[in-house]
């Protein structure tokens, strides 16, 4: 029932904020500082985490599959393939469903519960869409740059492994991850992140524009909006691939 | 002028306001008085259109509220300021950004008018030039007022509500605020609204009171007339400190 419920009035925020801005210049105003918000400052933790992910992936994989039959591309074709198909889109939208989400969640929040949404409000401006239309237009411009640097990235840790161990060579590795390239399977990780960034920032505002009552509930509202946005990321993460790749 | 006539509300079954009429007069500071939960700030927020009524009229100088579409009541809002009992300032923004803000979304004119009006509005409400770039964080609660009021000023408003102006700050700036609030409305012939459970201000700046006790209209009158009433929960509200009593036998 909830579901149903929380489901309508999703759409119904939706409906309110694509709609012509009152002013475009002031929508031209905040896009540049939730493009540094979410973008710029997401890309320390992604890079962080992408170079340390290649890397480990490398290693695993090389020390899991010891068996001479195995020809050598296939340690740089395993994680390649990784990273392109599943974690520089998904698991790095869970991780930034963590981050970006809760900011979003929390930022609202905190401006419905000191009243500044109802001042917006009093003052004639369509609140939803003066707030939310710019951070939803700034994470899916910027998510396709941050899925690239983690493919981009995490590959380069993976070389970091050839380089200082000597666990897989360079040679072979470089020759893993040229092997049988797809390039339809970056077009499907980069589709699937403008879903997921689209699911992120909306929901992570839907809970922080109906946040009602004090700091704790802000704190609630953005747990659910990482929570809830993770699942349904997982769910969409499901879709999109029976349709694409199957 | 705003006309309220037999507006009724409520949530989920559980009735607020009971059959509130009154009438709000321009250049006059109208205040909404009753004890904590009898439903002031909902009626203010039912009057702007924050919280849909279930029955009754809302009249700003004859056009009713509850008829009006979204883009016609956000046309209405531009004539309408609004004071928050937490300053509801946007904490992003500078003090001067905060009271250009509205200039900005709605006036058609240039930017250095805009800063010019900003300023303006800023000056009337005796603010010095040195906050005009510091942070809401960065000022006391009482220039957070002032600069709420200037923004709610900002763009000439004709209507004016008031949640608790005062709440949260010591009874010499509280004064002093409401004596702001007194002028504005008189100066620029605003309808003002005011809620408050403050006796100093009631007394203060009162000129129409309406007194509201669980959800229902229970007295209107003057300042000068709630001395005079012989509404029995009106004295027991407004005269529950002694000094008041003494104010009021030495009257009689
Ligand atoms: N959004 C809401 N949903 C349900 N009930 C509400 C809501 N807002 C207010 N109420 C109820 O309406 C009643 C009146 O509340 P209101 O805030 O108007 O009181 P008030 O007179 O402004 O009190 P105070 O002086 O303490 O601010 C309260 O019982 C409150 O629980
Ligand atoms: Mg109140």
């Amino acid at each position: 029932m909830w579901l149903l419920r929380d489901t309508g009035k999703y759409f119904l925020l939706m409906r309110k904020v694509f709609v012509q801005p009152n002013r475009w210049k002031m929508f031209f105003r905040q896009l540049p500082l939730e493009l540094e918000k979410q973008g710029l400052q997401s890309l320390p933790i992604v890079i962080i985490i992408s170079v340390f992910i290649g890397a480990i992936m490398t290693i695993q994989t090389k020390l899991n599959t010891e068996n001479p039959m195995l020809p050598v591309y296939s340690t740089g074709l395993v994680t390649r393939d990784t990273l392109l198909l599943e974690f520089s889109s998904t698991i790095l939208c869970l991780i930034l469903a963590g981050k970006v989400g809760s900011s979003i969640a929390s930022e609202i929040g905190t401006m419905r519960i000191t009243e500044q949404i109802d001042a917006l409000e009093i003052m004639g401006i369509n609140s939803a869409n003066y707030l939310i239309l710019p951070k939803i237009s700034a994470f899916v411009a910027i998510m396709p740059f941050l899925v690239i640097i983690s493919m981009a990235v995490g590959l380069i840790g993976g070389y970091l492994v050839g380089v200082f161990s000597d666990i897989i060579t360079t040679a072979d590795y470089l020759v893993g991850i040229q092997y049988a390239f797809i390039p339809y399977y970056v077009f499907y990780s980069l589709t699937k992140s403008l879903v997921f960034a689209f699911i992120i920032s909306s929901v992570a505002a839907f809970y922080g524009y109906y946040a009602y009552g004090g700091a704790l509930d802000v704190g609630t509202a953005s747990t659910n909006a990482v929570v809830n946005s993770s699942v349904l990321i997982l769910f969409f993460n499901l879709l999109i691939t029976q349709l694409m790749l199957s | 002028m705003i006309e309220v006539k037999g507006l009724c509300k409520s949530f989920e079954n559980k009735q607020i306001l009971k059959n509130i009429s009154a009438v709000f007069e321009a250049g006059k500071t109208n205040m909404i008085i009753g004890p904590s939960g009898s439903g002031k700030t909902v009626l203010m927020k039912s009057i702007i259109g924050l919280h849909p009524i279930d029955t009754g009229r809302i009249e700003y100088s004859g056009r009713n509220l509850p008829d009006m579409n979204t883009s016609r009541i956000r046309r209405l809002r531009r004539e309408v300021g609004m004071l928050f009992q937490g300053s509801a300032l946007f904490d992003s923004m500078t003090v001067l950004e905060n009271v250009l803000f509205p200039l900005e979304m709605f006036s058609r004119k240039v930017q250095e008018e805009n800063i010019e009006r900003a300023r303006f509005c800023l000056h009337r409400v005796n603010l010095s030039e040195q906050v005009y770039h510091l942070y809401p964080a960065e000022i006391s609660g009482g220039m957070q007022k002032r600069t709420a009021i200037a923004r709610a000023i900002a763009l000439q408003p004709k209507y004016l509500f008031c949640d608790e102006p005062n709440s949260g700050l010591d009874p010499k700036t509280a004064l002093i605020i409401d004596q702001l609030i007194h002028e504005i409305t008189e100066e620029f012939n605003i309808t003002t609204i005011v809620n408050s459970h403050d006796m100093n201000s009631i007394m203060e700046i009162g000129d129409n009171i309406i007194f509201i006790n669980h959800g229902e209209k229970a007295w209107q009158g003057s300042k000068n007339e709630i001395f005079h009433s012989t509404n029995k929960d009106l004295n027991d509200f407004v005269f529950a400190s002694n000094l008041f009593k003494k104010i009021k036998n030495s009257k009689q």
